[in-house]
């Protein structure tokens, strides 16, 4: 009888990382099921100003093998340890049963989780969203660094640059001349690399430009507004601000808080500071007018310009604010209104989306943010590329 | 870790072990070993350790999940794994001490002659398994390539497919009739039998057989089935149905002979290890590494352990039977080895565990059933005189074996190939199982 024996081999070139390929495959499968349970992981995590290499737990249901397996029905045998197992002995807990308290001999439950860090997961939100309607504007562009476009080579170079390709073809012309220069005389063994052989990408950053853009954030920020619609309102400018840093170098932002008066804020503020007072939505869209009219002249800018609030204006005011909206429809490309109406908060006020439906703008939209769960519909209905389509058509 | 072997060494106790083979008697295939390191033994459990196997996101699944596990030390590697091919190829690890790589070389040549002669493995023709898996990993990467077809039409079949596949035959060896057998076996079935008393007794009315029905008789091949059945389907269709069906087939034999397989492969390793006259060191490691993978697991049931103790019960029954067992079943024909190498031939784990498993060992091995109640597993018999056969009865049901297989090692026991695993780890955590 023959045995063969195969030494490991240890030589990288020869060794296959063959699972790469199945890998590469199902983690695509994950990229899929983390984009399919979005609202769910936004509405589940406080993921509002946490720092962006946080991991965030993504439970993953989408990439699961199913199999027919034999129920917990039938009886099983099993061993005992010292002593007489005696009938009534409890051996194991159900698949539901507390784990930690001893190891169970079920199989656990093929649902896993995976880990992605909050900038991967904004990575995958943002895939397929757009500042809608942007428009070439005259005079001032913004300039955007686009890195590392290869252009050329040269002699000296990092490592991570060198073109090996191109190194051993010089080598070779080197060695050719050689021959040439010297004909007839001794060839030696080896015929090194020499450090002139070497030949390096050239990167040169390319910079291309994009239509100024300005997002202006307003925010009812009054004494109805409640935690738990401030928490819902800060999530919504959380996503479109986090949004426009990853996919726009260059868009400026600006935040504006309103009770009965309007003040232009940081982002800090913004986000983290409470206000009290009462509501004249007209005083934030007043202001934005005013800072539009000053810094971002329409010819020259593209405005988005996004409101949250509760609705629950100051009844005097809402004609006043029909005017201010209007006019901002009139500079803007599109003018997002969010009304924040938490289910079972056991108070209705009155209601500025009904009141501004008497405004017909094609640039103008309006959701209702109900839940935790709406943040995430809410922001795709203002900045999906699907509806920059419908538009269009 | 540098190995702290060479190659010569291996092959020096591989002599060794090979005349002590020869000297039991035992008959394996040509054996092939290769060394790999983690990361290889690794992908040779996703892929059952075939060198070629059709990909599918699942065994990237896999990978990452034993990866991690292994990585955080929750499991450990098996110490060896071998297929049931002719010849037979085996993967040690690398960073395993010389001892483990002698064990496992002689748990190896077990697995190997069980997998040569057992009666269930004919079925999966050894000699072509390579070129089998290599086939099917060809043709499904020809339909994933074409632009007719592509990767998503062909993962929908296959995810589908694996679904099923393990709804099948589970005796191989039994000849599944053609359709025209089963058609004539329909006709005849419909004839009265004859009847010797005919001249008194009145005449009985044939019945016409329905031979519409589909199919004539209870099909267990489920994904044949559907592959013969179903009209809508393409061919590129089909065909993978049928490579995921001759895949699980070839596994069957090895789910179906869990314990004998893993108990025959332990008995001969201690056997031929202590008569290896190995030196102290060698011989003290060998003794832990043996105790760990062979000792009971409580709660569950290790099947190396419960297959050996059993290995062990026949031959000493009829090599020493006692008095009583004389007086009750008459005086042995054949010795201890000879019993052992028919039953190695002739049993799959069912009838091994109805035939060989008796009462004295159900209580040695401190056996019992349990039962589900709300959400616990409760011992609902002990081996005392009424309810040991209620217990082997159990036992020897595929459910119970399901799980017994299912218990013991970290991953998809069901699909794979035999392996050792280092049982201080592993056992214990327990993550996303393949059913078996």
């Amino acid at each position: 009888m023959s045995t063969i024996f195969r030494p490991y081999n240890s030589s990288s070139g020869q060794r296959s990382d063959r699972s790469a390929g199945d890998r590469l495959r199902h983690r695509q499968k994950v990229r899929e099921a983390i984009r399919n349970n979005i609202a769910d992981i936004i509405a589940e995590e406080s993921i509002i100003g946490k720092d962006k290499n946080r991991i965030i737990k993504v439970p993953i249901r989408g990439v699961k093998e199913y199999r027919f397996i034999y129920g917990e029905n039938a009886p099983g045998v099993g061993q005992g340890g010292d002593g007489e197992p005696k009938p009534g002995d409890v051996v194991g807990q159900g698949k539901d049963g507390k784990a930690g308290h001893q190891a169970g001999d079920r199989p656990g439950v093929d649902y896993y989780e995976t880990d992605v860090s909050l900038d991967e997961l904004i990575d995958l939100m943002f895939e397929d969203l757009e500042l809608p309607d942007i428009e070439r504007k005259r005079l001032r562009q913004i300039e955007i660094e686009r890195q590392f476009r290869q252009k050329g080579f040269r002699r000296k170079g990092i490592r991570v640059r060198l073109d090996k390709k191109r190194t051993a073809r010089s080598r070779v012309k080197r060695k050719k001349a050689s021959i040439k220069h010297h004909p007839g005389a001794a060839q030696p063994q080896r015929f090194p690399f020499h450090e002139d052989d070497l030949r390096y990408h050239h990167t040169i950053t390319d910079t291309r430009n994009e239509s100024n853009a300005v997002v202006l954030c307003i925010m009812d920020t009054s004494g109805s507004m409640d935690t738990m619609k401030k928490y819902l309102a800060r999530s919504f400018f959380f996503l479109l601000y986090q949004f426009l840093c990853t996919r726009y170098q260059n868009v400026e932002i600006v935040f504006i808080a309103h009770h009965t008066e309007a003040h232009e804020v940081t982002e800090e503020e913004f986000f983290h500071k409470g206000e009290s007072g009462g509501t004249f939505i007209s005083s934030g869209y007043n202001k934005a007018l005013e800072i539009i009219e000053q810094r971002y002249h329409p010819a020259l800018w593209n405005v988005y310009v996004f409101h949250c609030s509760d609705g629950d204006n100051f009844e005097s005011d809402n004609e006043a604010a029909l005017k201010a909206a209007q006019q901002i429809t009139e500079t803007a490309n599109l003018f997002g209104y969010g009304e924040i109406k938490p289910l079972g908060s056991g108070y209705y006020g009155s209601s500025m989306i009904t009141f501004f439906s008497q405004l017909q703008a094609a640039n103008f939209q309006t959701v209702q943010i109900q839940k935790k769960e709406d943040i995430w519909n809410s922001f795709k209905t203002f900045l999906s590329k699907d509806r920059a389509r419908e538009d269009a058509a | 870790m540098a190995a702290e072997f060479t190659i010569e060494d291996l092959e020096r106790w591989n002599e060794k072990i090979i005349k002590l083979v020869e000297h039991f008697g035992l008959d394996p295939f040509p054996q092939e070993f290769e060394v790999c390191d983690h990361e290889d033994m690794l992908s040779y459990m996703v892929y059952s350790g075939m060198p070629s196997h059709y990909p599918h996101w699942s065994y990237g699944k896999n990978f990452e999940k034993l990866k991690t596990l292994y990585e955080y030390g929750v499991s450990g590697l098996p110490y060896e794994m071998v297929i049931n091919s002719n010849p037979s190829i085996a993967y040690l690890m690398r960073d395993n001490s010389l001892a483990l790589q002698v064990l496992t070389i002689a748990h190896v040549y077990g697995h190997n002659d069980f997998f040569k002669n057992n009666f269930t493995f004919r079925s999966t023709r050894a000699e072509y398994t390579i070129e089998t898996f290599k086939s099917h990993a060809n043709r499904v990467r020809h339909y994933v390539e074409d632009p007719s077809i592509g990767l998503d039409k062909v993962e929908a079949i296959l995810d589908a497919a694996h679904a099923l596949s393990l709804q099948c035959r589970r005796n191989l060896a039994i000849k599944k009739p053609s359709a025209e057998e089963e058609l004539k076996m329909k006709m005849a079935e419909s004839q009265p039998p004859t009847d010797p008393f005919g001249s008194i007794h009145r005449r009985r009315e044939t019945t016409q057989p329905d031979l519409n029905k589909v199919p004539l008789y209870p099909d267990e091949d489920l994904l044949t089935f559907i592959r013969d059945h179903n009209r809508q389907f393409a061919d590129w269709e089909k065909d993978l149905l049928t490579i995921v069906h001759e895949q699980a087939q070839y596994f069957v034999p090895q789910i179906e002979t869990k314990i004998m397989n893993e108990g025959w492969a332990s008995f001969w390793h201690k056997r031929i290890l202590e008569a290896l006259e190995l030196p102290q060191e060698l011989h003290l490691e060998f003794l832990v590494r043996h105790t760990q993978v062979l000792r009971p697991s409580p709660g569950s049931l290790n099947p190396y352990h419960v297959g050996m103790k059993i290995w062990e019960d026949i031959e000493r029954r009829w090599d020493h039977p006692s008095v009583d067992e004389i007086e009750e079943f008459g005086p042995r024909k054949k010795n201890g080895r000879e019993k052992l190498f028919e039953v190695r031939e002739v049993e799959r784990d069912a009838s091994f565990l109805r035939r060989y498993l008796t009462e004295e060992l159900i209580r040695e091995l401190n056996l019992f059933e349990y039962k589900s109640r709300g959400n616990e597993q409760v011992v609902s018999r002990v081996a005392d005189d009424e309810n040991w056969r209620e217990i082997k009865e159990t036992q020897s049901h595929p459910a119970a074996q399901a799980r017994s297989r299912r218990a013991r090692s970290p991953a998809r026991i069901c699909r794979k190939n035999v392996k050792i695993y280092p049982p201080a780890l592993g056992t214990r955590h327990r993550h996303g199982h393949r059913p078996g």
